[in-house]
């Protein structure tokens, strides 16, 4: 191998000096640059005032200096938004993880007449554009009395979650072997007992996969707060951020605070579960 | 089986299954449904009116002003589905072939091209708004700086660039999800493989074309797929980088915000029609089926081929 491609190298100009290797590491670092710059201006942006931004927009600003945040805190309802987000976030996330395994399981574990139709129906909302449907849910929500009311994006956030959470639990909870089961039935164990004893604990690893493919939409949607909530106490953090944006049109150093404020906890956690956060993001598309 | 008494098996089965199949019946199925049915009526704000065939669909397709509008937004759309599979998928290939060599740190960069995933479209789209400003931006500063202040510009303001910005911060948003459906693809090509192909070529741009290319076929369909649907339902970046009318001049609106606006109304014109935009809606959801579908099947058969 080393001879061949050594002379190979040699007769290429920048392939030749740098090897092929280092052309595609120089690739990869310009290209996380470019991934992470925007992210570390927004954040330095934030400790600036809009003097600073406009002068010295890439230098390295004094953290200390917290002005933009305590303008946040004080003069807005940027903590409001947050709770929202996290109320809605967690409870559809419940929901989903709680009906979805209950679907998988029946479908997964038990043979029913209808039981590959009712699969499909599960699996036949996994692609639809959910949108394009806004006008009857408006009009359904309104029906319903829950339009501004978070109960409507509860509601629409838990169906649109369970398509894939269906789907990827019934995969998961067919691989795994069904003597512990067989065992405690022999035992005269109740089937609710079976699946609350056995099984879940064994589908933990495929609700936090299914968990992590749902929790990302539904926390960075804004779509469906934009049509559903008016209530401005009642907006989720991506919908807030507007308002917040509108108010402070002018003020850069508080603008680019807003937006690291909405943006740490959802980097914070990928920071810290990427490998987790990556497999159960591209898992759908990964078969 | 189990050795439940029917009965009693087929209460407990039915416990389980009713309630997550009624949410996604009710909040799912049933507005799909009733989008098709309201696009066949003349509705007066909120209230129904009557039955009036294909009337709604007539006045999108073929009436002006609606005609040239639905015209603007489809074509857009189109420029920016193409756009970004040269950009962000065609990248996002390249990266992941990159990655895929494990050079030192390639960890690091896998966690960095990943990123810009988990935020939110919100957040990317004021963050580019802000770095596009005429003259508080980072773009125009640091073009300035370089001493190329003719080449700074309002990127937003401006029917030539506007489109084109928002395809570049989408890029940047999305790149990392094509780029790791790929590198998992390649991460499954059997060395074997790799090892034959070594001793035939060394060319590397061959080994792309010849195995690389062909062997992830499974992932370009999904890719393909995802960033279809992704590009015909472009709503938000356009609605925070542009707003609501796409503008300038409708230099960026996009079937999306059009249907948006046509089924809601907006601030200027305060037109709210839900028998067009439902006929909008129908349209933009079947095409978007047929496209998808097709693409699946043939796609589908290309690989069992492979």
């Amino acid at each position: 191998m080393s001879a061949a491609e050594t002379t190979y190298y040699d007769r290429k100009g920048i392939i030749g000096t740098l090897g092929r290797d280092g052309l595609i590491q120089i690739i990869l670092i310009a290209n996380t640059f470019i991934m992470l710059v925007p992210i570390l201006i927004m954040v330095f942006s934030a400790f600036k005032s809009t003097q600073q931004i406009f002068t010295a927009p890439f230098s390295i600003p004094d953290f200390a200096n917290l002005i933009n945040f305590a303008k946040i805190w004080t003069e807005t309802n940027f903590l409001q938004y947050l709770l929202n987000s996290f109320v809605i976030t967690g409870a559809s996330m419940a929901l989903i993880l709680t009906l979805g395994t209950m679907a998988a399981y029946a479908l997964a574990r038990y043979e029913f007449f209808g039981a590959g139709f009712i699969l499909m129906f599960f699996i036949a909302g996994l692609t639809l554009p959910l949108k394009l449907a806004i006008i009857p849910l408006f009009m359904l929500m309104r029906d319903l009395g829950i339009l501004n009311n978070q109960l409507s994006l509860i509601f629409v956030y838990t169906a649109m979650g369970l398509p894939s959470t269906v789907f990827i639990m019934t995969g998961f909870i067919r691989t795994l072997p069904n003597e512990l089961e067989d065992a405690a039935r022999m035992d005269g164990a109740s089937e609710p007992r079976i699946m609350w004893a056995i099984m879940l604990p064994l589908v933990r690893p495929a609700m936090v996969i299914a968990g992590i493919q749902n929790v990302v939409p539904i926390w960075n949607d804004f779509f469906f707060p934009l049509v559903f909530i008016q209530n401005d106490a009642l907006k989720t953090l991506p919908q807030g951020l507007t308002t917040f944006m509108g108010e402070y049109a002018t003020d850069y150093g508080v603008l680019f605070a807003g937006l690291t404020l909405s943006a740490a906890p959802i980097i914070l956690i990928y920071i810290v579960l990427s490998r987790q956060f990556i497999s159960g993001m591209t898992s759908g598309a990964i078969k | 089986m189990p050795n439940l008494r029917p009965t009693g098996r087929g209460l407990w089965i039915t416990a389980l299954i009713v309630p997550p199949l009624a949410f996604v019946a009710l909040f799912i199925v049933y507005p799909i449904v009733s989008a098709f049915a309201y696009a066949f009526f003349d509705w007066q704000g909120l209230l129904r009116g009557e039955f009036v065939w294909f009337e709604n669909f007539r006045i999108v397709l073929f009436e002006e002003p609606y005609a040239s509008w639905t015209r603007n937004a489809f074509s857009h759309n189109i420029i920016v589905f193409f756009a970004l599979m040269v950009l962000q998928n065609g990248l996002g290939f390249f990266l992941a072939y990159a990655l895929w060599r494990e050079l030192p740190g390639a960890k690091f960069h896998r966690v960095a091209v990943f990123l810009p995933v988990v935020l939110s479209t919100i957040i990317v789209g004021y963050l580019f708004k802000l770095f596009l400003h005429p003259l508080f931006g980072v773009v125009n500063i640091s073009l300035k700086g370089m001493g190329l202040a003719e080449l700074a510009q309002p990127w937003l303001g401006q029917s030539s660039t506007a489109l084109w910005a928002l395809i570049i911060a989408n890029a940047w948003h999305m790149v990392g999800f094509p780029t790791l459906v790929f590198l998992a693809g390649m991460q499954r090509i059997p060395t074997e493989i790799l090892d034959a192909v070594r001793m035939e070529t060394r060319s590397e741009w061959v080994k792309i074309v010849k195995i690389v290319w062909p062997l992830v076929a499974p992932s370009t369909t999904v890719v393909f797929v995802l960033l279809f649907v992704g590009a015909f339902n472009w709503f938000e970046l356009p609605y925070i980088m542009a707003g609501l009318d796409g503008s300038p001049f409708g230099s960026t609106d996009v079937l999306g915000l059009y249907f948006y606006r046509t089924a809601f109304g907006n601030v200027s014109s305060g037109q709210q029609d839900f028998g067009l935009g439902s006929a909008l809606a129908v349209m933009i959801f079947l095409f978007i089926a047929v496209i998808a579908g097709v693409v699946t099947v043939r796609l589908r058969a290309r690989e069992i081929q492979l």
